[in-house]
């Protein structure tokens, strides 16, 4: 089934192509003697039109809320990692991107009072994320969350396995339940409690 | 300067001849044109961005121009280093070859694509006088006759592009290149002819003295003009006639598979053929190097007004040069038919009047 295509009837003026081309001048004229300024060049002046370009490193997408960039871990109000290094996320992980060490029964205690650990080292290979958020979904803890960051840079392949520190340092604080901190001061309220804090 | 002068009085006539025209053909070639083209490429890319809203090259720079207060940034913004990036870019990519080419034939292809538009500037004056010098690489008195013969060679390159590249893109460009070059090459030299009927030389520095002294033919002659024009269009492959190349049907047309300076030749052939053309008609019908106020019109007596001359002719090369330039951004490509349609129907035929109005004229003219 063919579709025959309506060709409209040209009178001898629009046959010389002449109204075509002066209509395609105005249009173009009327983009290029627009002045549309770009964001970057144009801070200091006010109430411009702007181009159509974005120039990426100095204008930057306005990410969506429930975007998924890259995994940090957070830390709560105060200052504590979330993280107990349950491993959960090491496991679930689909390209094998996260690397927990545990402390170990020797290893050094949590930072916050009445967790039981921390990881001696937790590091995620950045080259080897996929962004799919399954950490965060699985982790029971709410200790680490994509964040908004999507275009990580480096020199090297080293410098895009971030340890803890780094994702600590770039995932900021977290509110939300502190459920160890809570869990201290039912305790507390029953003096029943062996620990001392 | 004695011992050039010297230098020069000590040589023969004919090793003068050589010796100057060595001179101009390398000062043209690596200061004016080669320049001019890679400048024009800039300007392309800039007047496109500006039409569609975008911002164009700003980024390229070499390390210290930052350093630089106000000018620096500047520079940077309006992508003056670009075309060095660009250049250096296409020589240091790999000459590939595909194995399924004729190696001979590809390498010749691109070669012929650019010498026909080097070739063509030889004849335009490009200025009065520097000394006792004319300005002009090679004064024929056949001029026009000569560039219409070199101009025809550059579907050669085109077409055997497309043959050597042995695949099906660049060898439908080959052929819609044949077919659109033989289409309006005749109109192109029907449409000058009235202007050498006016003349009654094909000398070009004699069409530009006519000028000088009766206007310039586009006064005269507009309909000639408009002819030639979008025959240039379609001589230099531009849009809307950029049928051989057609980069949204054909990939690249004809040179699809050639890369690394292969390509940077067909690339500087076609800017280069659109400078050719641009001087061609700036000599034809906008009075070559000669402004009819200031005194401009007589060739030059003094070094500043030499420069001047030079000067005016390159400024009107570069106002056809961006009619160029916006025209690719204005129009949409013609269909391969509606392109032969007015081609064979309309142009020859208009040609074919235009000159016998205008015979009939300069008859009655004669007359009185």
């Amino acid at each position: 089934m063919g579709k025959i295509v309506e060709r409209a009837n040209l009178r001898w003026f629009e046959r010389l192509y002449l109204p075509a081309i002066w209509s395609g001048f105005k249009v173009t004229a009327r983009h290029f003697f627009s002045w549309k300024r770009s964001e970057v060049y144009g801070k200091e002046q006010a109430g411009f039109e702007l181009k159509a370009t974005m120039q990426y490193p100095e204008e930057r997408w306005t990410v969506p809320t429930g975007y998924r960039g890259a995994p940090y871990l957070v830390s709560d109000q105060d200052g504590h990692t979330k993280c107990v290094s349950c491993q959960l996320c090491e496991f679930v992980c689909p390209p094998k991107a996260i690397k927990i060490i545990p402390p170990g029964p020797a290893g050094k205690s949590a930072d916050r009072p009445n967790a039981e650990k921390m990881p001696a080292e937790f590091e995620i290979n950045m080259l080897r994320c996929i962004f799919c958020g399954l950490c965060q979904e699985v982790c029971p803890e709410e200790a680490i969350f994509l964040q908004k960051d999507y275009s990580l840079t480096g020199t090297t392949r080293a410098e895009l396995i971030y340890d803890k520190e780094k994702l600590l340092a770039l995932g900021g604080t977290h509110g939300g339940i502190q459920k160890w901190k809570h869990k201290l001061d039912e305790a507390k309220e029953q003096e029943t409690f062996p620990l001392k804090d | 300067m004695d011992w050039i002068n010297n230098l020069i009085a000590g040589l023969s006539a004919g090793q003068q001849l050589a010796l100057f025209s060595l001179l101009k053909i390398l000062a043209a070639i690596f200061l004016v044109l080669l320049p001019i083209v890679a400048y024009t490429v800039l300007v392309e890319r800039k007047v496109s961005a500006f039409i569609q809203d975008r911002v164009g090259p700003n980024r390229t720079a070499p390390p210290f121009i930052k350093y630089l207060p106000v000018i620096g940034p500047l520079l940077q913004r309006l992508g003056i280093f670009q075309p060095l990036a660009d250049g250096l870019k296409l020589f240091l990519k790999e000459d590939f070859s595909p194995s399924h080419v004729r190696t001979i034939y590809f390498w010749l292809a691109p070669v012929l694509a650019m010498v026909p538009a080097l070739l063509t500037i030889a004849v335009i004056p490009f200025g009065s006088k520097l000394g006792a010098e004319k300005m002009v690489i090679a004064d024929l008195n056949v001029g026009i006759l000569y560039t219409f013969g070199i101009v025809s060679l550059s579907v050669y390159g085109i077409v055997l592009a497309g043959y050597a590249a042995n695949s099906k893109y660049p060898f439908l460009g080959g052929i819609r290149s044949s077919a659109q070059m033989i289409s309006y090459e005749i109109a192109m030299g029907l449409s000058v002819i009235p202007v050498f009927m006016m003349v009654g030389d094909l000398n070009l520095g004699a069409v530009i003295d006519y000028q000088a002294k009766h206007g310039w033919f586009i006064l005269y002659a507009p309909v000639s003009f408009a002819m030639f024009l979008v025959a240039a269009f379609a001589e230099t492959n531009r849009l809307p006639f950029d049928m051989p190349e057609s980069e949204s049907e054909l990939v690249a047309g004809y040179n699809t598979e050639y890369s690394s300076m292969k390509f940077g030749l067909f690339f500087m052939g076609e800017y280069a053929a659109m400078v050719a053309v641009s001087g061609m008609m700036v000599t034809l019908f906008f009075g070559g190097w000669t402004l009819p106020f200031w005194g401009l019109d007589q060739p030059a007596t003094s070094l500043l007004l030499s420069a001047a001359h030079i000067g005016v002719f390159l400024g009107k090369t570069l106002g056809l040069l961006l009619l160029f330039i916006w025209v690719r951004w204005m129009l949409p490509r013609f269909r391969y038919d509606q392109l032969m349609d007015l081609g064979w129907k309309r142009f020859i035929p208009l040609g074919l009047a235009n000159i016998v109005v205008t015979a009939l004229v300069l008859l009655l003219l004669n007359r009185n």
